[in-house]
């Protein structure tokens, strides 16, 4: 039990939304921020400001150290090397970066890229990018009744044209833990390179990208208790040598001439430009933040919280839950739909009595196509989140279905 | 927690709910976030708009709008019926929440459509 010492670090917690408390149950979406992550953010503009990378000066140096050190820090927290992780904006502009580097390296006219049919639109819509632009082909791998990965499927798809692997450790919208590591040594046995979307992994449950077995892994800081604007690919140190800038300009460069230049090594060849220095600042906060509770003990809370809301929802007829019904098998958030109403109006309903929840299709339009919904509930969960506010959530479901049936 | 009561009533108990035999102008608008869809069909004599109906799927919202929005139209001119402001209908529907503004003027923009191919002569879409 988490939540009771949790609920005081984050200031947002205390606001009230018509009156109500705020049961805020779209971490999927954003995470809320601890005064920690919010402090070192306002730290760095109060005590340092300075940009990073060429300030000869006293703050430059110490700007550069703060932020460095937020790179180690996530790196600790993945299990990789500092020099693994490239700063990015967020997990759509990390996965833009890998799609159009492994583009400009592996990808040639007739090779097949291979996405799932669960993909959230950032790690669906590079590598439709990528193959217009490369003339190559994209398949995906189907989703089945349950809502897992279809291994077989996978299995008939893959093909030695196939160059990339792309799919999401947890789906956003099904929860669906994913088999990485059998899905990554069936790719590389093809010569494939698998690259994951972390977005709803990494911030709530132990990630090990060694593990794992991907070659590239995106995620975003806002989603782990960070700030906005900032985000990581981490990249095997052998591979990400191999890759091209995707943005190019000042602090990514040895020596530039007028018709040439030549690249710095990872990872800041692939941070041009001045980077988002306080969000990476408040990014190492919240990695520290995670460290200090355990990303054991974040995956536990998350897990018995989506158990009860998984209990809770299965028991109620007119619900219907999509993903796998055992929490175990899950991330930190469940996808529903209540029969006969629009999750619209579930979300306005709910909303009334303060709780904050996401309905529409959660960036993957092709994945309800496949369920045959238009749009769905969703609830998440992160270390803040109480067994109480689960309860208010069913209570408040009992109380949509009185009013709207 | 509730919803407006007409908001309520209106979709509980749609008026108008169906197509005209041989409408002299319809429109269809979808809004394609959520998946609501409203079809307004209406039948004009004298300049007035004497018949007016709507079909749809969606939410509670986009749906009770619709008709209401039938209600508001139906026996005014079609000159009236052009002039119906975004705030009369909101109002119409005792307010809304500024997150579903979207769904609720839906009907209006399918009416809009509606009418303005009566004005061009277009046969109803």
């Amino acid at each position: 039990m988490i939540e009771k010492r949790i609920r005081d670090d984050f200031p947002l917690l205390r606001r009230t939304v018509g009156g109500k408390p705020l049961v805020y149950l779209d971490s999927a979406a954003t995470s809320l921020k601890p005064e920690a992550v919010i402090e070192a953010e306002a730290a760095f503009y109060r005590e340092v400001g300075a940009n990073v990378r060429r300030g000869v000066y006293e703050l430059g140096a110490e700007a550069t150290e703060r932020y460095e050190s937020a790179r180690a820090k996530v790196a600790a927290l993945l299990g990789a090397q500092a020099d693994e992780v490239v700063f990015t904006r967020g997990t759509t502009e990390a996965l833009n970066l890998a799609a159009w580097a492994l583009g400009e390296t592996i990808v040639e006219p007739g090779d097949e890229v291979l996405v799932t049919e669960m993909d959230h639109h950032a790690n669906l819509l590079p590598w439709q990018e990528l193959v217009r632009r490369k003339r190559a082909r994209l398949s995906a791998i189907a989703v089945t009744a349950e809502g897992d990965l279809d291994l077989e499927d996978f299995r008939r798809k893959l093909s030695p044209r196939t160059r990339v692997v792309a799919l999401p450790h947890v789906s956003n919208v099904l929860g669906t833990i994913n088999p990485v590591p059998e899905v990554a040594a069936a790719a590389h046995e093809a010569g494939a390179v698998v690259v994951l979307d972390g977005a709803q992994s990494v911030p709530h449950m132990p990630v090990d990208v060694r593990e794992l077995g991907a070659d590239l892994l995106a995620f975003s800081g806002h989603k782990a208790l960070g700030p906005t604007g900032i985000g990581v690919l981490w990249g095997k140190a052998e591979l990400l040598r191999e890759l091209p800038p995707l943005i190019v300009g000042g602090e990514m460069v040895r020596e530039v001439w007028l018709t040439w230049a030549r690249y710095d090594d990872p990872p800041a060849r692939f941070e041009g430009g001045t980077p988002p220095i306080a969000q990476a600042v408040g990014l190492g906060a919240a990695v520290d933040y995670l460290q200090a509770i355990g990303m054991e003990e974040v995956r536990g809370h998350g897990e018995r919280l989506t158990a009860l809301a998984l209990e809770g929802l299965l028991a109620r007829p007119g619900v219907t839950v999509y993903g796998p019904k055992e929490a175990s098998r899950r991330g930190a958030l469940v996808a529903l739909n209540l029969r006969g109403i629009h999750p619209h109006d579930v979300a306005t309903l709910l909303d009334r009595q303060g709780i904050a929840i996401r309905a529409g299709h959660h960036c993957a339009q092709p994945l309800h196509r496949r369920l045959g919904i238009p749009a769905s509930c969703r609830v998440s969960f992160h270390v803040y989140n109480t067994e109480d506010e689960v309860a208010q959530l069913l209570t408040a479901v009992d109380q949509v279905f009185q009013e709207l049936s | 927690m509730s919803y407006e009561e007409v908001i309520l009533d209106h979709w509980r108990h749609p008026r108008n709910k169906g197509r005209l035999s041989q409408p002299d102008a319809a429109a269809v608008e979808a809004n394609p976030l959520c998946g609501d869809v409203v079809r307004i069909e209406l039948k004009t004599a004298e300049g007035k708009v004497a018949e007016a109906r709507f079909e749809g799927e969606g939410c509670a919202i986009s749906q009770a709008a619709s008709s209401l929005l039938t209600e508001l139209i139906q026996g005014k001119s079609v000159a009236e019926a052009a002039a119906l402001t975004d705030e009369d209908l909101l109002r119409a529907l005792g307010g809304v929440v500024r997150t579903r503004l979207s769904c609720a003027l839906l009907p209006l923009r399918a009416l809009r459509k509606a009418l303005a191919g009566l004005r061009e002569g277009t046969p109803p879409g």
